[in-house]
């Protein structure tokens, strides 16, 4: 089967900084594929080149085995890709249904639409099934997102994500402000969304959500893939040592290592 | 608010907005502190200050800044400012003037005319200004002060710094001088109309949904694909608009380009948009606040002259309370960053 979304040799340097040093990543249809590494091993970088938000200097991206340029968020969003990005991405004075279609709103019909009326009722009601689906307690419909507690921002901001995704959803450790309950809510919702058939990339510092959740594992370090596993094949021990350095897969790509 | 059972699996929503609520109250709040300057004055001077004449003077001196405040409020909502509002208005109404001049003619046709062209004066600042705002990334402060300069120089320039008194009959008569029923003046109606476009506009409309999301957070708007620069230029277009046709109304109310007489103008408007809710860090705002927010002032300079006090207080006045509202208003944000969860706190600052 090949690769739903595919990258090669991503490069993206921030100033002295090589975030991305011919980074390789690969997810397929219907996968959960966890992305592990230190901080600061790329991840988040990984998530913003393939999101369209900060394309990469260089490299190239397939979808669909076609190599497409994601040059900003509209074309992610066209090809169905969405992302929960590490910093949520939400505005703070904004309330949880603005945030929700902020971008897509849903219009009224007829003239009042094309001068620009919302259709409020109708994205309330939408917002509300798909936080319902999350078990997301967002508390107030109505009220600032910025008021609310990490977990709650964190519950919208996945929702959000879910609700939008058709292919490939990148969640950028969606459960780090996570209660016990929310936590079990956000996996489950990973493993229906990839048995709908969509790619699903899960980044999280947590082992036990990545070996419960994940097919596939890929770990990133120093701005590189430096080893994936099938998640049913590999243990916690190997995982560490990849992250750390301790354990090598990918041998090919070393020659550009100082 | 909703409380929250079956250890979080349920959804609990309530509809009635906390942060509406809010907002409604602090809106209350200065309409309350409206009422009570008024009040006092009216006491103070209760033959003069409370009468028909003397509040239609009052509404009629609010209409003008009243037009600009809807303009204003949507720039600072982004987290903007406009200082240029007061020279654009001074540009456009000596356009304005020079044309009708140019056209003669003391009927609609030439007051039609002139009002297009104040529009269109205010409209080429205003993309001006955002232009360079949200393409070429210079502060709105630094870009709107260079405006502020350069657009007086420009009326100076084309007027060689005298003002021009020549305006069409109707224009003076019905909109500067005019009522349209019995004591209620043509000018108030017509900036009435702006307000309640602008309230619509800000409050029910896509437009205004981004104008708060670009002042809330541009990056999580650039993330889901607002065109943010485009929605910049937007709005500061708009207030360069509004500034051009309250251009034509200063024009019909004063007979007169008042060249030196807009230099309070933008502090005087930002004062109001501060005073009426609307947060100078961006984000959170309203147009009825504005209006509120700007009788203010006017009513302060009314009732000042009225008791005998030196009405220059007014300024020293506004002045104090633009920073006390700016203070209470730093002090809410401060204190909402502390209500965070931790947890969250750390999230960010890991983030890049
Ligand atoms: N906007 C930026 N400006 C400068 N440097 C950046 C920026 N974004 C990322 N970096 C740098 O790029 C490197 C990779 O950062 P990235 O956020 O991708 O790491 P990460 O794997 O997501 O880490 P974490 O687990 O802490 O989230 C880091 O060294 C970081 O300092
Ligand atoms: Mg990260």
């Amino acid at each position: 089967m090949t690769a739903l979304l595919e990258a090669r040799g991503l490069c993206k340097e921030y100033g002295q900084v090589q975030a991305l040093a011919g980074a390789d990543f690969e997810v397929r249809a219907g996968e959960v594929v966890a992305l592990i590494g230190d901080n600061g091993a790329g991840k988040s970088t990984l998530v913003r080149a393939l999101s369209g938000s900060e394309p990469p200097d260089s490299g190239t991206i397939r979808f669909n085995g076609e190599p497409v340029e994601i040059s900003s968020p509209t074309v992610a969003q066209a090809l169905g890709i969405e992302t929960v990005f590490q910093d949520l991405a939400l505005a703070p004075h904004l309330d949880p249904v603005q945030n929700m279609f902020l971008g897509r709103e849903m219009m009224r019909p007829g003239v009042l639409g094309r001068l620009g009326f919302m259709d409020v009722t109708r994205m309330r009601e939408r917002s509300r099934r798909a936080f319902d689906d999350l078990g997301a307690t967002v508390g107030d419909l109505g009220g600032p997102v910025g008021s609310m507690s990490g977990g709650q921002r964190q519950g919208i901001a996945v929702a959000r994500a879910a609700a939008w995704a058709s292919k490939v959803i990148f969640l950028d450790e969606p459960t780090a402000a996570l209660g016990v309950v929310q936590t079990a809510h956000v996996l489950d919702l990973i493993r229906r969304v990839s048995a709908g058939g969509i790619g699903v990339v899960f980044i999280s510092h947590s082992m036990p959500h990545v070996m419960e959740v994940s097919d596939r594992i890929q770990v990133m370090r120093r701005g590189r893939r430096v080893a994936t596993f099938r998640t049913s094949e590999t243990t916690m021990e190997e995982l560490v040592g990849a992250m750390t350095g301790a354990f090598q897969q990918e041998q090919g790509q070393q020659q550009g290592e100082a | 608010m909703a409380t929250t059972t079956g250890g979080g699996t349920n959804t609990v929503i309530t509809d009635a907005s906390r942060g509406q609520r809010l907002r409604r109250l602090q809106a209350l709040q200065i309409l309350v502190l409206l009422a009570v300057t008024m009040t006092v004055f009216g006491i103070a001077r209760p033959d003069t200050f409370l009468t028909v004449f003397n509040i239609r003077g009052i509404v009629q001196n609010t209409s003008i800044y009243a037009v600009l405040g809807v303009g204003m409020t949507f720039v600072i909502i982004t987290g903007g400012i406009d200082l240029s509002i007061g020279s654009v208005l001074v540009f456009s109404g000596v356009v304005a003037a020079k044309t009708m001049d140019a056209m003669g003619g003391q009927g609609w046709g030439t007051a039609l005319a002139g009002a297009a062209v104040a529009c269109c004066c205010g409209l080429g600042w205003g993309l001006f200004n955002g232009f360079m705002i949200a393409k070429a990334k210079v502060p709105a402060l630094v870009v709107t002060l260079g405006t502020l300069s350069a657009a007086l120089g420009f009326a100076q320039i084309i007027t060689k710094g005298l003002d021009l008194r020549s305006a069409p009959q109707v224009l003076v008569s019905k909109v500067g001088f005019g009522n349209v029923v019995w004591q209620i003046p043509t000018l108030s109606v017509i900036a009435a109309v702006v307000v309640v476009v602008g309230i619509v506009l800000l409050h029910r409309t896509r437009f205004g949904l981004y104008t708060y999301a670009v002042g809330s957070n541009a990056e999580a708007g650039r993330r889901v694909g607002l065109d943010v620069d485009l929605h910049l230029i937007k709005v500061y277009a708009l207030a360069g608009l509004l500034a051009g046709f309250a251009g034509i109304l200063n024009l019909a109310f004063f007979q007169s380009t008042t060249i030196g007489g807009q230099s309070n103008t933008p502090l005087n408007v930002i004062a109001g948009v501060a005073i009426g809710g609307t947060s100078l860090f961006g984000g959170v705002g309203s147009v009825f606040g504005t209006v509120v927010g700007l009788f203010i002032p006017i009513v302060l300079q009314n009732g000042f002259v009225q008791t005998n006090v030196q009405p220059f207080w007014q300024q020293v006045v506004v002045g104090a309370v633009l920073i006390a509202v700016v203070y209470v208003d730093q002090k809410r944000r401060t204190a909402a960053q502390r209500g965070k969860s931790p947890r969250f706190s750390f999230l960010k600052g890991r983030t890049r």
